[in-house]
């Protein structure tokens, strides 16, 4: 072991960090070097952009601008309000100046599919910004400026859950925090959009790591990366030696490539060996994570004032002539970035939204980049084949030994097949994070993943079911009373005898029904022969 | 004398004997009443879960757990049309039966659908708000009825006493959440190799 350790200090440097408690996983081909062969790409500003404005989960919009309005490059176009664990606001900005043509629905390459409400901006090319507001030394500002800043600038989770920066601080201000974890292990296929950003750009993510860290408040700051990325482990290192970080504030892990080693959980088990139990978030064990491309979205909010109007976004696939990594405006279509890439459109087969284990088909090409769209692959026929026929389950239990969540995909199965949902929390369905792995291994083909996805539907339709019953039932038991006891009220009325009422009374009564009764006698009664006639109508078309 | 008090004695042993059996029995039978009655209790909880709810009444009964109450007394458990084949099969489960079809005479299947009152021509007649089971219908005399989507049981007892037909009860499709797709990945990688 010792052997094995110096040989990899040898590689790594003597001051490296490894981590290595990894429970299950597979090392699939990672298909990373095509497009890391060459530089993030600026995309140049497209003449229409899409930008998404809905929720993936309800929550309410709030629109600022109108139709036909000329905005400018980062002017708030709308403020999304979530309503999970507390409300939240998150603003979306202009990623360009020019002319909002219309408001309406369409496609989001995002996982959900479903149809988003999106502001289509048509960009007049002069790229007009408003004046920004940098913040020279961020080291100045206060936990609250910095959350409030960080909200401002609309900046969520890059990593793909979406969820606001800005909230996951002000869960952090509600328990002491041990470990912030920037998460720069990209472990799925394909996806290579981290890795290209720590490459060129690591002091900048160093920085947000470090701004990051002052708003938690959290004591130590780990910068979690796979062995397997030499280039982004050492921009990371001169990054991190560099003038900026002189009291060592950040330090850098070595975490084995074995996917999914960049799920939340699973990193949080390797780095630190804290196993966050069900239904419980990471800071309440002292723990925050942010993404690496969230840790870059909060430098450029903070030191540079820009309002998140960007991501990086890879696009790959054997279809594409220059597969590389983009920095995308929010907004952008799809087949804008595979027109950029050099696409042959006869050939494509079929565009993925994500990497190729936890990656789903994108409805359209015409799907507009969101902050949570962090790959796209343009395949080719064979590249990705349909799946093959689903055979018996043999019990090999390979799911089982690969399962990063630890549990049993085969028992999980017979129980989704039997609908059993009592057996199904009890093994901790919710607890599978649909990485795929089971499915990768099995060789019966069995589409585990999905049929885990249509159980946890299926119970949480139950859930819903039940509450409704629930509610319906009482609104139903507090009409009866109401019933009842307006009756025993009538009766006990017909038995007190009514006093009259007196003469000043009695003609403001009189005036107060004539106001309700505001229809006129004969009004009423040609109103009512005329629906009559309507029904008769209706009656005789059903009767013909 | 000693043969008459030995009588009061075995006629006191005998009497008292037979006060404390039917006392222990009295309280035995007391206990198993209860019992009883919690049982009785807890399957017409059961059974009333299993119920969906909707208060249409297209079994018969007013109500949900009236239908639940004579459920647990013996009455037949497929009379269910809002709840669907689900609530029959759970029925049957939970009172240990075979499971039987929907009874045709109680109507019959049909998606979940909410009612909706064609505005305009409503004339305010305030009989669709006195059938609501779940006062789920807003409005006043000679003034429009409108029903609150979110609290409507979609039991579709409103339709009938409409005066001018203007009740729709609108099929209401679940959220579609998004397909889950089956999984495919690179075949170049798959530990698996196609033959």
């Amino acid at each position: 072991m010792s052997a094995l350790r110096q040989l990899a200090s040898k590689f790594f440097g003597s001051d490296t960090v490894f981590a290595r408690r990894t429970v299950g996983g597979i090392q699939p081909l990672p298909f990373k070097e095509d497009s890391l062969r060459s530089r993030i790409m600026s995309t140049p500003i497209p003449q229409q952009l899409t930008i998404p404005i809905g929720a993936a989960d309800g929550g309410e919009i709030t629109l600022l601008v109108d139709i036909g309005e000329q905005v400018s490059k980062y002017q708030k176009l709308a403020v999304i309000s979530i309503f999970t664990e507390g409300v939240s606001d998150v603003p979306v900005h202009a990623p360009t100046s020019g002319v909002i043509t219309s408001i309406e629905n369409s496609i989001v390459a995002d996982h959900s599919q479903q149809q988003q409400l999106c502001i289509n901006l048509a960009a007049d090319g002069h790229d007009e910004a408003l004046q920004l507001e940098p913040q020279s030394n961020y080291s100045l500002l206060s936990r609250v400026n910095i959350a409030s800043l960080i909200r401002d600038a609309g900046v969520i989770g890059m990593g793909g859950a979406g969820f606001p920066a800005a909230d996951k601080l002000r869960l952090c201000g509600e328990s002491a925090i041990e470990f912030l974890i920037i998460n720069a292990a990209e472990c799925e296929p394909y996806i290579t959009a981290d890795e290209a950003l720590l490459r060129e750009r690591a002091e900048k993510v160093v920085v947000g790591a470090e701004i990051l860290k002052q708003a938690s408040a959290a004591r130590r700051c780990i910068i979690a990366i796979e062995d397997t990325k030499p280039d982004a482990i050492d921009a990371l290192k001169q990054a991190l030696k560099s003038e900026m970080n002189l009291d060592q504030t950040c330090e850098l892990v070595l975490i084995p490539s074995k996917y999914p080693a960049g799920s939340e959980r699973q990193l949080i088990k390797c780095v630190t060996g804290i196993e966050i139990a069900t239904g419980q978030h990471p800071t309440e064990n002292g723990i925050v994570m942010y993404n690496v491309g969230t840790a870059y979205a909060v430098y450029e909010a903070i030191v540079e004032g820009k309002p998140c109007v960007s991501r990086f976004t890879t696009l790959c696939g054997q279809e594409l002539k220059t597969p590389k990594n983009f920095e995308v405006l929010i907004g952008t279509t799809a087949d804008f970035l595979f027109e950029l890439c050099g696409i042959e459109t006869s050939n494509k087969q079929k565009s993925i939204l994500g990497g190729s284990l936890m990656g789903s088909e994108l409805g359209s090409d015409k799907a507009a980049i969101c902050k949570t769209t962090n790959c796209l692959i343009a395949a080719s026929a064979d590249e990705f084949q349909a799946p093959q026929a689903e055979q018996a389950c043999i019990r090999c239990g390979f799911c089982a030994d690969v399962c990063p969540s630890k549990l049993l995909p085969q028992q999980l199965l017979a129980f989704s097949k039997t609908a059993d949902t009592t057996q199904l929390l009890e093994h901790g369905l919710f607890d599978c994070i649909e990485c795929g792995a089971c499915d990768y291994v099995c060789p019966s083909h069995i589409p585990l993943v999905s049929t885990y996805k249509e159980s946890k539907k299926l119970i949480a339709t139950r859930r819903q079911d039940l509450e409704h019953g629930s509610y319906w039932q009482q609104r139903f038991q507090f009409r009866q009373y109401r019933v009842k006891k307006e009756k025993d009220q009538a009766v006990s009325r017909k038995v007190a005898v009514p006093a009259k009422p007196t003469l000043a009374a009695g003609p403001a009564v009189k005036q107060q029904n004539k106001k309700t009764d505001f229809i006129s006698k004969e009004q009423a009664s040609l109103d009512i022969a005329a629906a009559v006639a309507r029904v008769k109508a209706r009656r005789d078309e059903k009767n013909q | 004398m000693l043969p008459v008090i030995s009588h009061w004695l075995t006629q006191l042993v005998i009497g008292s004997s037979l006060l404390l059996i039917t006392a222990f029995a009295l309280l035995k039978l007391n206990r198993y009443l209860r019992q009883q009655l919690t049982i009785q209790k807890s399957l017409v909880k059961r059974i009333n879960r299993a119920l969906p709810q909707t208060q249409c009444g297209q079994c018969g009964h007013p109500g949900c757990l009236p239908y639940a109450r004579s459920i647990s007394l013996g009455e037949a458990s497929n009379k269910c049309p809002p709840g669907g084949h689900e609530t029959i099969l759970e029925l049957a489960e939970l009172l240990n039966e075979p499971v039987r079809g929907l009874d045709p005479a109680h109507g019959e299947f049909r998606n979940f659908s909410v009612a909706v009152i064609r505005e305009d021509e409503c004339i305010g007649c305030t009989k669709c708000i006195q059938a609501c089971p779940v006062d789920a219908i807003l409005g006043g005399p000679k003034l429009m009825h409108t029903v609150i989507a979110s609290e409507c049981t979609g039991c579709d007892l409103c339709v009938e006493p409409c005066p001018v037909d203007c009740i729709d009860m609108i099929n209401q499709l679940a959220p579609s959440l998004p397909q889950t797709t089956t999984p495919y990945f690179n075949s170049l990688s798959s530990p698996w190799v196609n033959s």
